[in-house]
């Protein structure tokens, strides 16, 4: 069934011999210097280095140095279609993804209007089929309009081709709302995400309640706001028997909760984004617009607690929760910018350079969360092995770029990582067999 | 060491300790000024400064404007109300149309804080910081410097005691920090749900108790910020009141009183209190003029148009 809810534009199956990589596939424990042959979309053959023919008609990739990895699965973007192709669209978007050597992602329906119908929904898949440069799973909204008042139709919106169900960008403040999606689960399927925040406490904060926000006086989203959310939801979760996944942990507090549900063998999955990874609110000091996002930079506690739990697989997986934003809702005192940073081009670099190269976190541990995300919505995970469809990325460690500096492919350019140095440069991806991203100075020198 | 003065006035951590002793020594000069028949230098004068005022203000925009005028500067005073902002025009929209003036300085006053940091970001303006929403109002811990300076001499050692609702005041920041970087120790006092988190880390002690309030050298009393408030912070005005309105019983002798205005009578403070010999809040409202003359002087003396007119 996860098949066909994955949907992209048809595209050209390549044949391809991948030559000399480091092939790096944590889940297949394979890490060593291979030939990867590709023969109409699919991994042919894994050979040592110069023992692979290119094949007939098809190219060769020399990718001495590199090092090749499954491709990268975001359970969590914007595409911000439809209403908001201002900001980003399934064609940027899913650009924007493939440049940052992403496979698959998954959509968010927080868009305007809000993919609360099974008609929009279908619309929307239309339009994937149509222009999605890496296959576009969707998710419909658990409450019609986000308003956290009556259910979707979660069945005919599951009919019509969503993933799942999910009031990302809001929470479901009601407890007995949410128990009656849970409950409504058992009928149609699909995983409940959840945007964990309780407004009652977060209210019209801007940024992680501490020392930072004192110094500012902008107004704080303590950190309890998230964690007391997640403890009332696992256990609705765990009244109901439900599949419930907690998008975006910001929390050491969280992290605990997480902990708890897991020890009473509940079905939950949990997701972080790079940025909270790698920042701290003390990159609010600059009150650079960019830095607002929701939920909001933590404390380096807070930090130092989500890389622990990702390490430890308490929290199963990476998400950028990529949110484009236009120029105009970002240029404004930061009390009033759009809260969101863009996150699909800069993942897996950030992830790297601010973690993996300072000894944070293993280099293996990174490239298996980057694409576990598959698993919380059922889909296959990409595999670096014969017979599996081609779903990988060619990276180079080595090579060191200024984020923005060459302008972005999304459409907005509200990254977090702006102006920053990062190091692991996606090269070549493949998505679903077919070539999705090629580095442009790859291009260029092929041209010359 | 020479002082740091920086280009603009954003926050009050922009000076250092010299930077702000050699303000407040130009305040001194500029309050001679101001106790002549004709309060007028020709300082800046053919120079242009806007004042943009997003909020309401009654002192602070009064005061800048006379400052301004006071030192032969042509001035522009815009308010959100009957203006393009009341149309929706943006706030860089705003700054480009008002740069195209060529204008020495620009003052902003907004609801919003890290304003005045994008002005300055879009002008060639100097930018003073007016007050940005809850963050900070450097201009007002310069004065309450200035008017303790004038009372105690050096502030080294003083003890210093901020009373009331720091959660939402930019006042109480900005002094907090000024007041430190004088050499004086400051404790914040007031009911929890009106202290922030953590706001020792700005340098200060915290408490929810009036019992040593007597150790005080100076009690700076703030404004219940009720037009901030979304909701109800404390249970009544008349418990806040109650537990903390400063009146004469609760001030020792040799204690000075400090408030940044606008009172509110009898809910923070008391009438006896604010009509006290002790109070020094008429002193503050007469330093803000000669205070922010020495601001725009510090900041626009020495650019170029300046040193061909002197």
């Amino acid at each position: 069934m996860s098949e066909p809810r994955m949907f992209h534009r048809s595209r050209r199956q390549v044949d391809l011999l991948i030559r000399g990589a480091q092939v790096l596939d944590p889940r297949t424990g394979l890490d060593e210097p291979h030939d990867i042959l590709i023969r109409d979309g699919r991994i042919a053959e894994l050979g040592s280095p110069g023992s692979l023919p290119a094949p007939e008609g098809g190219e060769l990739f020399d990718a001495t140095g590199k090092y090749a990895f499954p491709a990268f699965v975001d359970p969590h973007v914007h595409l911000r279609t439809p209403g908001q192709e201002y900001k980003e669209d399934i064609e940027s978007g899913t650009a924007a993804a493939a440049a940052g050597g992403f496979c698959e992602v998954v959509a968010m329906p927080n868009t305007d209007p809000v993919i609360d119908d099974p008609a929009l929904l279908a619309s929307v898949v239309d339009r994937a089929r149509e222009q999605a440069r890496v296959p576009v799973g969707l998710l419909g909204s658990i409450t019609r309009g986000l308003r956290g008042e009556e259910l979707t139709e979660m069945a005919a919106l599951s009919d019509a081709g969503a993933l799942g169900f999910t009031d990302d960008g809001k929470p479901v403040v009601s407890a007995g709302m949410l128990r009656k999606a849970l409950q409504y689960q058992r009928l149609c399927g699909g995983v409940i995400a959840l945007h964990e925040e309780d407004p009652s406490l977060s209210r019209d904060g801007v940024m992680h309640e501490g020392a930072v926000s004192a110094r500012l006086g902008l107004a704080g989203i303590p950190s309890v706001s998230e964690s007391t959310m997640v403890t009332r939801d696992a256990a609705l979760a765990r009244y109901e028997d439900a599949r419930v996944h907690f998008q975006h942990i910001s929390a050491a507090e969280t992290v605990s909760a997480l902990e708890h549900a897991r020890a009473d063998g509940l079905r939950i999955t949990s997701e972080v984004t790079p940025h909270h990874l790698t920042l701290t609110d003390d990159v609010v000091r600059t009150l650079d617009s960019r830095f607002k996002m929701n939920p909001p930079v933590r404390s380096d506690r807070d930090r130092r607690a989500l890389v622990d739990a990702l390490r430890r697989g308490v929290i199963d997986c990476v998400a950028t929760d990529h949110a484009p934003h236009a120029r105009h809702e970002k240029e404004v005192p930061f009390e009033e910018a759009a809260m969101g940073t863009t996150g699909l081009e800069t993942a897996f670099a950030a992830l790297f350079t601010e973690l993996v190269l300072p000894g944070e976190l293993e280099l293996e541990v990174v490239v298996e969360r980057m694409s576990a995300g598959a698993a919380v919505y059922g889909l296959p995970i990409p595999r670096i092995t014969p017979g599996e469809p081609a779903n990988l990325v060619v990276v180079d460690l080595d090579a060191q770029f200024e984020v923005g500096a060459g302008g972005y492919v999304s459409r907005s350019e509200n990254c977090c990582f702006h102006g920053r140095n990062l190091r692991g440069r996606v090269l070549l991806t493949l998505a679903a067999g077919g070539v999705a991203f090629r580095e442009r100075m790859l291009v260029e020198a092929a041209l010359s | 060491m020479s002082p740091r003065i920086g280009r603009h006035l954003i926050s009050i951590e922009d000076l250092d300790r010299a930077g702000i002793e050699r303000i407040l020594d130009r305040a001194e000069s500029f309050a001679e000024v101001s106790g002549r028949e004709i309060k007028k230098v020709p300082a800046l004068r053919g120079r242009t400064v806007v004042n943009l005022f997003y909020e309401a203000s009654t002192r602070t925009s009064s005061s800048f404007e006379l400052a301004a005028k006071r030192l032969s500067a042509d001035v522009v005073s815009i308010r959100s109300t009957g203006s393009s902002i009341d149309k929706g025009e943006s706030l860089k929209d705003t700054v480009h149309t008002l740069s195209a003036y060529d204008p020495a300085a620009i003052v902003i006053r907004s609801p919003h804080a890290g304003a005045a940091q994008l002005v300055a970001g879009w002008t060639a303006a100097a930018v003073i910081n007016a007050g940005d929403g809850k963050h900070e109002h450097p201009t007002q811990a310069l004065l309450d410097v200035f008017t303790l300076r004038r009372r105690l001499g050096a502030l080294d050692g003083a003890r210093i005691w901020i009373v009331g609702d720091v959660l939402h005041s930019r006042v109480a920041r900005s002094n907090i920090l000024g007041l430190r970087r004088m050499g004086a120790a400051v404790t914040v006092c007031g009911p929890p749900t009106l202290i922030p988190r953590e706001i020792e880390a700005l340098g200060c002690k915290a408490t929810a108790s009036l019992e040593r309030l007597h150790e005080a050298d100076v009690v700076y009393v703030l404004r219940m910020q009720q037009e901030r408030m979304r909701d109800a912070f404390v249970p009544s005005l008349r418990e806040y009141a109650a537990r903390y309105q400063i009146d004469a019983a609760r001030l020792r002798p040799g204690q000075l009183l400090m408030h940044p205005g606008p009172v509110n009578r009898g809910i923070e403070l008391s009438a006896d209190a604010i009509d006290s010999p002790v109070a020094l809040i008429g002193e503050q409202v007469k330093a803000g003029v000669a205070v922010r003359m020495a601001v725009l002087y510090e900041l626009l003396a020495g650019t170029p148009l300046l040193a061909a007119v002197a």
